[in-house]
């Protein structure tokens, strides 16, 4: 069997969500998402052993061998990804239980949960498929189901967050096809690793810049990266809170992966950045997202807004590590990649524990939670430790690498501007600190911690943020690997 | 709609053949043009038709939401269901020529068997969208 | 004849334009939708015109015939699925149009902003 896991870890979901679907019940559909996501996280892990051991391991879809049939490719970068998705997974669907319950209508909770399994689908898919028109379809299908997803909010805005999103979306994949297709036309196969070979020959030619662009705007826009991230405030601030903890945590982390999976594998680096000089253009848009969005965290008076604000200035850590296009950028980045997905995804989470109690993350109701919360809050605070980069949190490990990147190619002002992020999530964490611990709570409401099956999730998290800020060399390990491989140090 | 005999009489003469060239599309789709996508939306617009003419209440009679809902989940199981005994006979995920003694024939079976999964799927959301649709009454009255 | 050789790829970029400049210009919100439609069929266009080759035909296989230039079927193959994707999207983003108008009242992106406040 576990020579299909590649397989196994896409279809597994797959078959789960329409039987998630038909059971029809709101605990069994639940039952159905937690067995596919624990599936699948096992398979994950298996699959990041296996190819950290032994290299990387091709599956021939229907026996049809590469480059005519599609293929499933697993290397330490795109197995490094399905973890981070199928963590975040198995940690939220035991979450959503409850969360669920308290938030959407229960004639539509069979449906929520297929959706979910489906998007945690499409999200592997991207991530293993080592055919780009694959990408394409399994992006939609992730698309899709999050739509559907953000869509069950309960507030009204729910709804127009959500077709804004469709729309930014759906234009951003049109893209995405255009960049293939035009790929395709120049070189005849679809093949990652066969176009990785065909285009130096046509590479002169204009219509493969043509389709790089197409490419590079497509994946940005899925990806959040400012100044294409107007989808992502609103989206994030009302869907359902487990909903937002899984979308937040994986969905623009496969996206960059979409942008590291192109530039560095499929066009090279030698084209990216030295013929396309990719570099110029996203250094700067990472720095400003992470100081302009940073900024507007600060004014937020939603917690989850500011979050999600918060969310898209981390998109820019991570895309400037991208942007050194050096061994220790690229770590950087992949390294955040996972410790981003840790720390937002407990902040999101613990959001979702003041949501089921107090019904509103706003700051205003929020006063003196630090002690009718005391573990909620908790695992917010270390959560917002971790956004800061306080060491021996995981956030502390990945901007400890950003900076050194940047002082290894002599670039002073631009480990300033980390440092200067840095210190404006101090701002916009401490806003929230304030509130919930040196604000006197409203006795009457009467609130209470929330119930055990929605903290322990969450603290797993925040242990984790913990654990790999401490003990961080397994992490390290495989993003240099996975670097070392894209950058074609190592192989 | 009583009174609007032709409309009636045709599209009682059409539906048959509509739903006979769905059938035809889904199985000529082995050599020629076709398969299950297309023949899903034909079948479909067979029972839009049917909507169409004789109303919202009569097509639910014959095909109830219920069971449009179960069709499109068990297509998606069919065809992965396939992917999954090609697994456990040896091969690959649909690896079809595992299917029978001859790979051929094996291919023959494989696609017709997914491309009926893709059918049901497509058939069911084709008329479960038409259903919610149709079956919304306009919000402001 | 380079003109007039490539008029495909000009309906595909007229296409594209006026899909995308609905998309953005349109406050109505079936507009969009309408906009996003044509900008995702003119990338359907662009697919078929790639598979398409000068003297071929179509790609059925012909009894003996060994020296039948045939059609590139791949390219209409991927654009079947992403029709298929564009459907999908379309009615999630009518249906979300319907629940709006429900919510909201109204179908105009600057009256839903207003409602928002």
């Amino acid at each position: 069997m576990t020579d299909h896991l590649p397989v196994l870890l896409v279809v597994v979901p797959l078959v789960a969500a329409p039987i998630a679907a038909l059971l029809n019940h709101p605990r069994l559909s639940w039952a159905v998402a937690v067995a596919a996501t624990l599936w699948t996280l096992y398979a994950g892990l298996e699959l990041l052993s296996q190819t950290m051991a032994s290299g990387v391991i091709h599956y021939e879809l229907g026996g049809w061998a590469a480059p005519y049939g599609i293929e499933y490719v697993v290397d330490p970068l795109n197995a490094w990804v399905v973890v981070i998705v199928t963590l975040i997974g198995a940690l939220i669907a035991p979450y959503a239980r409850v969360s669920v319950e308290r938030e959407i209508t229960e004639d539509r909770i069979p449906l929520f949960y297929a959706a979910f399994i489906l998007c945690l689908t499409g999200l592997l898919g991207i991530a293993v498929t080592g055919d780009v028109f694959n990408v394409f379809v399994f992006l939609e299908i992730s698309s899709l189901s999050a739509y559907a997803l953000i869509a069950l909010g309960s507030d009204r805005r729910a709804l127009t967050a959500s077709f804004q999103y469709l729309i930014m979306g759906s234009v951003g994949a049109t893209f995405i096809v255009i960049g293939i297709g035009l790929m395709y036309v120049m070189t005849g196969t679809l093949n990652m690793a066969d176009l990785a070979d065909r285009l130096p020959e046509v590479a002169s030619s204009r219509t493969i810049p043509v389709a790089f662009t197409f490419l590079t705007v497509g994946i940005t826009l899925k990806l959040a990266l400012f100044p294409l991230h107007l989808w992502l405030p609103n989206a994030y601030t009302y869907a359902p809170s487990a909903v937002t903890a899984f979308i937040a945590s994986t969905a623009t982390k496969v996206a960059v992966y979409l942008l590291l999976r192109f530039f560095f594998t499929i066009f090279g680096a030698t084209f990216s950045f030295d013929v396309m000089q990719l570099d110029r253009i996203l250094m700067p848009l990472a720095l400003i997202a992470i100081v302009a969005m940073s900024l507007v965290a600060i004014y937020q008076e939603n917690v989850k807004r500011l979050l999600a604000y918060s969310s898209v200035a981390q998109i820019g850590y991570m895309v400037l590590g991208i942007s050194f296009a050096s061994v220790l950028g690229l770590t950087a980045g992949i390294l955040h990649l996972f410790n981003h997905a840790l720390m937002k995804g407990a902040l999101f989470m613990s959001m979702g524990c003041v949501m089921y109690r107090v019904g509103s993350v706003r700051l205003e109701r929020m006063n003196g939670l630090g002690r009718a919360m005391p573990w909620t809050m908790a695992a917010f605070v270390v959560g917002g430790l971790s956004l800061i980069g306080v060491p021996l949190t995981v956030g502390f490990v990945s901007k400890w690498y950003l900076v050194q990147a940047a002082l290894e190619q002599g670039m002073w002002p631009v480990a300033g501007v980390v440092l200067l992020g840095s210190l404006l999530a101090l701002m916009y964490v401490w806003k929230v600190v304030e509130v919930a611990y040196f604000r006197e709570a409203d006795p009457e409401l009467g609130i209470s911690e929330a119930p055990l099956s929605l903290l322990a999730p969450t603290w797993l998290l925040v242990l984790g943020n913990l654990y790999f800020g401490i003990n961080a060399s397994d992490s390290v390990g495989v993003a240099t690997r996975a670097a070392e491989m894209l950058l074609g140090v190592l192989s | 709609m009583d009174d609007r005999v032709i409309l009636r009489v045709g599209a009682k003469i059409l539906i048959p053949f509509i739903l006979v060239f769905a059938l035809y599309v889904q199985f000529h789709g082995d050599y020629g043009p076709g398969g299950g996508f297309q023949a899903g939306v034909i079948f479909a617009a067979g029972f839009v038709l049917y909507a169409l003419i004789y109303g919202l209440e009569n097509v639910k009679k014959v095909l109830p939401p219920q069971a449009v809902y179960i069709c499109s989940a068990l297509g998606v199981l069919l065809y992965a269901g396939v992917g999954y005994v090609t697994m456990a006979l040896g091969g690959n995920f649909l690896d079809y020529g595992v299917l029978a003694h001859d790979p051929e024939h094996g291919q023959h079976y494989g696609i017709l068997l997914v491309e009926l999964g893709v059918l049901i799927t497509v058939f069911g959301v084709m008329v479960a969208v038409f259903y919610a649709f149709a079956g919304r009454r306009r919000a402001d009255t | 004849m380079t003109a007039l050789g490539l008029f495909n790829y000009w309906a595909v970029i007229f296409l594209m334009m006026v899909g995308f400049y609905t998309l953005i210009a349109r406050g109505n919100l079936v507009k969009k939708i309408i906009g996003l439609n044509i900008f995702q069929t003119s990338v359907f266009i662009l697919y078929i015109t790639m598979g398409k080759i000068t003297g071929g035909t179509a790609p059925i296989f012909v009894e003996g015939g060994e020296d039948v230039i045939y059609s590139n079927p791949i390219p209409h193959v991927l654009i079947l699925t992403a029709i298929v994707v564009g459907v999908a999207t379309s009615a999630v983003g009518l249906s979300l149009v319907i629940r709006i108008k429900e919510a909201f009242g109204t179908i105009e992106e600057d009256e839903i902003q207003d409602e928002s406040l």
